[in-house]
């Protein structure tokens, strides 16, 4: 199934308490601007079609969430938006030009894992790679932005897990991108670490920089998300926004008014019911 | 858990640690592989080099007539000194080199056989203790041959090896130093992060050498000049030109550890792999004797590792205070390989593990 967006699915304002469509509407209505577009891709490994044909539209100044059970392709089609893995087939565009020098130059990246180097302060690493793009923010209002002023001097191997991730963000943040990827950001951060974090998600997205986002935690897709694809088997089976999907699931306010289990229908009920309950492998 | 299991848990572990590294090591086939390889290919390149009849004592240089290769000379009996048994007969590249290395003692005599030299000619160091031997055994078989001397102080096996081992630990730490860090840098994901920037892979890589390079050369200097005062080793030539030489030689001992770099994602096979680089460099560049002598072959080889190079060059500025015209073909044989070893590396780079 190929999801292809249309005006009803486009960028909305998330609040704390979940996105608000009407914001939506208005604002896709006046500048509907795709920022990246990826058509057709597919993907394959061995003896492995781990992205089977998926298209998509990331406009400017929102936030997509792409959810989907382990397995199921959403890294490897992230590793491909980004620009880290080249597709088996299927076009890329960034700003309606294929991916090159200037969407490495506006786009910031923070990978599920990855490792800096270890000798280096909280500012001397952000410091290297602000030396790498050509229009920077000032190191100072990126720390601030992250949280880090009280750590810029720390060696990267001492940071816990959220200040690593803080710091993560900060590198990514340095050449103030206008699409950020964020892959699972928040994965193994205790709960205070994860709503610190999705404070500074919200705040970078006040400043209209478009995010695409991968999690396992529905709470923060339904948090920060003004649209989101949830993908199974190499292909996307469902598209909208958070609050749209489970109404259109579990009918016309399910997501206020309680269900058969006592409370209100929440996304990982959506996930659920279209992903199955199978452990996957 | 019951108190026996308990009372030896420590051991119980340590098993489970020691099967599990195990059972990694031996599905790791390509470092299984080396590992297997890697003793056997040692003893036997050992066992090669080092096989066959008894050193001979006495090393005489030949200079034999045009056209006539020293075995021809040898099996035409041009000369009676040649049927002499545990004497290293070789053919000089050309007769000045042959009689600075007689000045040096590093050659025992040099003996002329070319046609405008009949009767034969040969040169001999009063000085030297082999020479005045390896006279007499001339003069008991040709009293018509005539003399020539060269003087000059020997060069002792201190100055001739210490530029080896200065050579060796450059090499060490330029083929090694740069191609442990990439690897673990691309294992970690960083490289992966560096990718998602601007940064181009030769961006990455010539950072990468120029940092090591300033490295190996600093620490080279600085183990150096204290040496020319502790055991008075001596520079002939000039001190920049052997900088300028020693700097293309870390170059391409980087570039060479960058492709290996380029393509390994394991530590374990780079380290494998980098032996293998460094290895036959350690046996056949002549850190710790002279090739000269040795199979044609053998010194074919020796002359496409970089460490030869930079070796040659060294002691010829070092021992013999050549120029930049005598050691100017090593300059320009390191630049290339620096050359061609950095477009291999850039070429086939690899930013993430596959």
């Amino acid at each position: 199934m190929q999801m292809q967006p249309t005006t009803n699915v486009g960028p909305a304002a998330a609040t704390a308490s979940g996105p608000t469509e009407s914001a939506a509407l208005s604002t896709v209505a006046a500048s509907p601007q795709v920022l990246l577009e990826a058509t057709g891709l597919i993907k394959h490994y061995a003896k492995v079609k781990a992205v089977d044909g998926v298209s998509l539209q990331l406009y400017a100044g929102t936030c997509l969430g792409l959810l989907g059970p382990n397995g199921a392709g959403k890294s490897t089609t992230i590793e491909m938006l980004e620009g880290s893995l080249p597709p088996t087939a299927g076009t890329i565009r960034y700003r309606g030009a294929p991916l090159g020098d200037r969407f490495r130059q506006e786009s910031g990246i923070q990978f599920q894992k990855t490792a800096l180097q270890e000798f280096l302060t909280v500012r001397e690493t952000v410091e290297l790679f602000h030396g790498l793009y050509d229009h920077t923010l000032p190191i100072d209002e990126v720390l601030r932005l992250c949280a880090l002023e009280e750590l810029e001097g720390r060696d990267n191997k001492k940071l816990s897990g959220g200040q690593l991730q803080r710091l993560l963000l900060a590198v990514a943040l340095v050449n103030d991108p206008n699409v950020l990827f964020l892959d699972e950001p928040t994965t193994g951060l205790d709960p205070q670490a994860r709503r610190a974090f999705w404070e500074l998600v919200q705040g970078i997205k006040a400043r209209g920089t478009t995010v695409l986002l991968t999690t396992h935690y529905m709470d923060e897709a339904y948090v920060l998300c003004d649209r989101i694809i949830i993908m199974d088997h190499g292909k996307f089976i469902a598209e909208g926004t958070p609050r749209g999907l489970i109404e259109e699931h579990f009918g016309e306010g399910a997501a206020e008014r309680p269900g058969p289990e006592g409370r209100p229908h929440n996304l990982e009920d959506l996930f659920l019911k279209l992903t199955g309950r199978d452990l996957r492998t | 858990m019951n108190r026996n299991t308990r009372r030896f848990a420590p051991l119980r572990r340590l098993l489970a640690l020691l099967h599990a590294r195990n059972l990694e090591f031996v599905r790791d086939r390509r470092t299984l592989g080396w590992n297997l390889l890697m003793p056997f290919g040692i003893v036997f390149a050992f066992a090669f080099i080092f096989s066959g009849p008894e050193k001979p004592l006495f090393k005489v240089g030949v200079l034999t007539p045009p056209g006539v290769t020293l075995a021809q000379a040898k099996a035409a009996h041009l000369h009676p000194l040649l049927g002499t048994r545990f004497m290293d007969f070789y053919t000089p590249d050309n007769a000045d080199a042959a009689v600075r290395k007689l000045a040096r003692h590093q050659v025992d005599l040099l003996l002329d056989l070319r046609p405008a030299a009949a009767p034969a000619h040969y040169w001999v160091n009063p000085d030297s203790p082999k020479g005045y031997i390896t006279e007499q055994l001339l003069r008991l078989n040709d009293r018509t041959a005539v003399r020539n001397t060269v003087t000059g102080k020997a060069v002792t096996y201190v100055d001739w090896v210490l530029p080896g081992i200065l050579g060796l630990n450059l090499m060490f730490s330029s083929v090694f130093g740069a191609g442990y860090v990439i690897v673990r840098y691309r294992k970690s994901g960083y490289l992966r992060r560096l990718r998602a920037t601007p940064l181009t892979a030769f961006e990455f890589l010539s950072a990468q050498v120029l940092s090591r390079l300033l490295l190996v050369m600093t620490i080279a200097t600085l183990v150096f000049v204290p040496l020319t005062w502790i055991v008075g080793l001596h520079v002939a030539g000039s001190g920049l030109l052997l900088f300028l030489l020693a700097s293309l030689g870390a170059l391409s001992l980087i570039s060479l550890g960058l492709v290996v770099a380029a393509y390994v994602s394991s530590e374990e096979l780079a380290g494998g792999l980098l032996n293998l680089c460094t290895w036959p460099m350690m046996l056949l560049s002549g850190v710790w004797y002279s090739l000269e002598g040795a199979s044609p072959w053998l010194q074919r080889i020796a002359q496409g590792l970089p460490l030869t190079h930079l070796l040659d060059g060294a002691r010829a500025i070092m021992i013999d205070g050549a120029g930049i015209a005598e050691v100017w073909p090593h300059l320009a044989i390191l630049a290339g390989m620096v050359l061609v070893f950095l477009i291999v590396s850039a070429a086939g780079f690899k930013w993430r593990v596959e």
